[in-house]
């Protein structure tokens, strides 16, 4: 990133035809890794480089590529004049130092190398220059052909006359010697360079400029605007529509030159703008990259806002406020979604941020000079970095959620591999000490009476270790939060069919009575969580009631819910237990001998929670506990009813 | 089983916990039963086919081959009971090996009782291969004549519709089977239905309140949590 280094150190290298191009790209290439400042390598297009032979210019390109695999940033301009293109990049990327090969010796007083210019254009940049060795590679004649690079404003004028003087002066002793119509080319001569040089108007006087002083200075009689043959008439009207098409041509030629130059350029920008977003890592780079792109297209100040987790606009990470920027007004363009052409708030243009699938944000601008008018280019120029800010934002966006769910993906799987290798190596050595046990009591010759007894107590106790080892993993996976109930619709009789069956001779000594009613609607649970939970409740009621106690499950509709109640007419629940039964580890009664860790309860509390349900415990009027369960009664997928038929007599024998 | 006249029953066991193979094998062989061991899936497979054992105890999580790849394997030539030893937390895996061909699974950790029982019924179905062989069923106080389609509770006509009485009729030809959602949607609603387990659910509870005495704690039509039903004929 060129945007928040230290301009300081940066480098900037121009690679020429010079010969010592490859030396100069390995120097800073050395320079750069020492100071660890960013350096860009440019190639100059210039009208002269296109004279060059084209194995010199492929040696440039590979050059280049060469500072490229160096780790400079690289980029290929063009422009007229390299000096000033290279001074304009400089500054553009802010880099400090210009490191150049040394010029050529001079041929003539008046050419200036390449370092020289530099230094003379911008005093304000270091200046590094290489010793020279080596080769000298021979310049094409052509080279020296320039394209004028044009001045302006009121000073053309005076040029032009001042040319037109000068080939007056210079025909002048030739007038003897030269037919008058090759007077005539000279002065046809003169007009196309001024064209060239300066454009359409002063093309324009020079050409009647030049007809009047053919026709003062030459035509005779001589110093008189008077014409004696008549032909000269044809002469000077032909001589002035030549000189005015030719000029008027070559003026078009030199604005379209100008304007591809000026598009090219802004291309370039947005094809750097591209790349630094398409390497950008943050909302901050984004802004960066933005709003230095604006910075030097549209010499506008910018600043970027993007929507929070709730819809509402802010100031993006990195973008400071503008003044005259009103969030109220970017909230409005960000929610209809409106561009806002080139309507301006109060000297501030807004422009949604808009990505394929979503708005991103809303992009400001306020012009930094006073008066501002976008021009009919810069205005597409900003619709598209918008668009590519957006893709950009979009970018960041989707990588995050990428991001966040392969890691959710990734830890899930760890816990899930790491629960099931616990819970088998927990659960094989249980298996196989119970299983012995049985097989001991089971053993010929057969062992004693109180044997098989010590073998049965053996196994019972595995059993209890089982049943809390499966407590202890389902808990643990519970509070990893992200148990998932697999819910289908389900009849409620099953479930407690299942949990009855679960507990079997637990309750061999409790009189459990089920009352459903049998239009009680499906549910939509996970059958094995809602079994859990219903043994859970079960075996509570078994385990801390007497022998003979009536434990009594009910359901009912009411409201939206399934009502279900598990009711016994054992000793109650401790008064100030209630709600903290719930709760890990905790059981009813401290001095108990029931074996547990008190977490049935906070698995039931758990389960029905995740199924969007609530439970509550609570001692009964008229004795005993009662446990209400309330589950929300969705709404059951149709059931074709079936005719009511027999099947004997619709099927036949 | 440990009749002195017959050759002793040989059972192929396939499982890679040596512990768990000892006291199967303790327990297995108190009962009369002869035991042939192996560790791998490989090896079991080889046993199984030299020995043509008489029902082959497998545990699903093999070092070597799938589980499921014995099933197949074994089904492709063999009709021999097979009886699945699975961890818990893994009902895919046993419908997965029920749908493949296995008759019945225990879920460790299991009881030496419970391995007996159902190593003695799935034996016992063995034996009576046919269940159109006997056309009246007996369970509890229910009589089902498969002839005249006729079921009967304590002696009274009991009235099924055409999906009660097709699910019944599946669930006899089966009896002692565990019979997977799967299969019984579609062979009773059809392929297209094997979704809608909600029509099964409510259909055995159907079955229940018109056969058991106690349809909330069913002693014939017994639910296998998320795997499927089964009907237990003593």
């Amino acid at each position: 990133m060129t945007l928040d280094a230290p301009s300081g150190e940066a480098l900037l290298v121009c690679v020429g035809p010079g010969p010592d191009r490859e030396r100069v790209v390995r120097r800073a290439a050395r320079r750069a890794a020492q100071t660890g400042a960013p350096w860009h390598a440019i190639v100059i297009e210039t009208p002269a480089m296109f004279a060059l032979p084209d194995a010199t210019r492929d040696r440039i390109r590979e050059i280049l590529e060469l500072a490229r695999r160096l780790g400079a940033q690289t980029a290929t301009l063009s422009g007229d004049d390299a000096v000033a293109v290279a001074i304009a990049y400089a500054r553009e990327h802010q880099l400090g130092i210009l490191l150049v090969g040394r010029d050529r010796y001079r041929r003539l007083p008046w050419q200036h190398g390449f370092a020289e210019k530099l230094a003379r254009l911008a005093p304000d940049l270091e200046l590094l220059q290489l010793a020279r060795d080596g080769e000298e590679v021979a310049v094409h004649p052509f080279s020296r052909m320039q394209i004028a690079s044009g001045g302006s404003g009121w000073r053309r004028y005076p040029l032009t006359i001042l040319i037109v003087v000068c080939v007056t002066l210079l025909s002048a002793p030739l007038h003897a010697r030269l037919d008058l119509a090759n007077i005539v080319m000279l002065f046809l001569l003169a007009v196309v360079f001024v064209a060239v040089k300066f454009g359409r108007a002063p093309a324009v006087l020079a050409a009647f400029l030049s007809v009047a002083a053919f026709d003062f200075f030459f035509v005779p009689p001589r110093f008189t605007f008077q014409v004696h043959d008549a032909q000269y008439l044809v002469t000077f009207g032909v001589m002035l529509i030549v000189a005015l098409v030719v000029g008027q041509l070559t003026a078009g030629l030199r604005f379209q030159a100008t304007t591809a130059l000026r598009r090219e350029r802004r291309m370039h920008a947005l094809y750097e703008m591209s790349r630094d977003l398409g390497r950008a890592l943050s909302v901050k780079q984004i802004v960066e990259i933005g709003r230095h792109f604006i910075q030097q297209t549209c010499n506008a100040s910018a600043t970027i806002c993007v929507p929070d987790s709730q819809g509402g606009l802010t100031l993006a990470d990195g973008s400071c406020s503008l003044p005259g920027v009103d969030l109220g007004a970017a909230q409005s363009i960000f929610d209809h979604g409106q561009p806002a052409g080139t309507d301006r708030i109060a000297g501030v243009l807004y422009l949604p941020l808009k990505a394929p699938s979503r708005a991103c944000g809303v992009l400001a601008l306020r012009a930094d000079g006073a008066d501002w008018g976008l021009s009919r280019e810069q205005l597409p120029l900003l619709d598209t970095s918008a668009t590519l800010i957006a893709l950009a934002l979009e970018r960041l966006h989707y990588e995050h959620l990428a991001r966040d769910s392969q890691m959710r993906m990734e830890s899930e799987r760890l816990r899930n591999s790491l629960l099931s290798a616990i819970s088998h190596d927990l659960r094989t050595p249980l298996t196989v000490i119970a299983g012995l046990a049985d097989a001991m009591s089971l053993a010929n010759p057969p062992l004693s009476e109180s044997q098989i007894g010590m073998a049965h107590a053996i196994r019972d106790e595995v059993a209890h270790t089982i049943t809390m080892v499966n407590n202890l993993l389902d808990m643990a996976r519970m509070q990893m939060g992200n148990m998932v109930p697999r819910r289908e619709w389900q009849t409620l009789e099953e479930i407690i069919g299942l949990a009855m069956a679960h507990c079997g001779v637990l309750l061999e000594q409790h009189r459990v009575s089920i009352d459903l009613p049998e239009d009680l609607p499906l549910l939509e649970v996970d059958t094995g969580l809602m079994e859990r939970v219903f043994s859970n409740l079960l075996e509570n009621a078994a385990k801390h009631t007497p022998p003979g106690t009536r434990i009594t499950v009910t359901a009912w509709r009411e409201e939206g819910w399934i009502a279900i109640v598990i009711a016994d007419d054992g000793p109650g629940i401790p008064a100030g237990m209630e709600q903290r039964l719930f709760e890990k580890f905790t059981r009813g009664r401290h001095e108990s001998t029931i074996a547990g860790f008190g977490l049935g309860l906070a698995i039931v509390r758990a389960i029905v929670e995740v199924h969007g349900g609530t439970v509550r415990a609570e001692n009964r009027a008229e004795g005993g506990a009662c446990f209400r369960l309330l589950l929300p009664a969705g709404t059951p997928p149709l059931f074709p009813e079936e005719p009511e038929s027999d099947s004997r007599h619709s099927e036949g024998g | 089983m440990s009749d002195h006249t017959q050759p002793a029953m040989l059972i192929v066991m396939i499982e890679d916990e040596p512990q768990i193979r000892r006291f199967i094998r303790a327990s297995l062989e108190s009962e009369g039963f002869q035991i042939v061991e192996s560790e791998t899936g490989k090896r079991g497979l080889i046993e199984v086919g030299t020995r043509r054992p008489d029902l082959i105890i497998l545990d699903l999580g093999l070092p070597d081959i799938d589980g499921i790849e014995v099933i197949r394997d074994v089904r492709g030539w063999s009709r021999v009971p097979i009886l699945i030893l699975s961890a818990r937390d893994t009902e895919i895996d046993k419908v997965t090996a029920l749908d493949a061909g296995a008759d019945d699974y225990l879920t460790k950790p299991f009881g030496v009782p419970e391995l007996l029982a159902r190593v003695r019924a799935l034996l016992r179905r063995a034996a009576r291969p046919h269940a159109e062989d006997a056309p009246l069923i007996r369970f509890g106080e229910v009589e089902v004549d498969l002839v005249r389609r006729l079921v009967t509770r304590r002696g009274e006509e009991v009235h099924l519709t055409v999906i009660e009485y097709r699910l019944l009729a599946l669930l006899i030809a089966n009896a002692g089977r565990v019979l997977t959602h799967r299969t019984l949607l579609r062979d009773v609603w059809g392929p297209n239905q094997v979704e809608n387990t909600h029509y099964l659910r409510v259909y055995m509870s159907y079955l229940r309140r018109k056969l058991e005495e106690n349809p909330n704690v069913p002693k014939y039509i017994t639910t296998e949590s998320g795997v499927g039903y089964r009907l237990v004929v003593t």
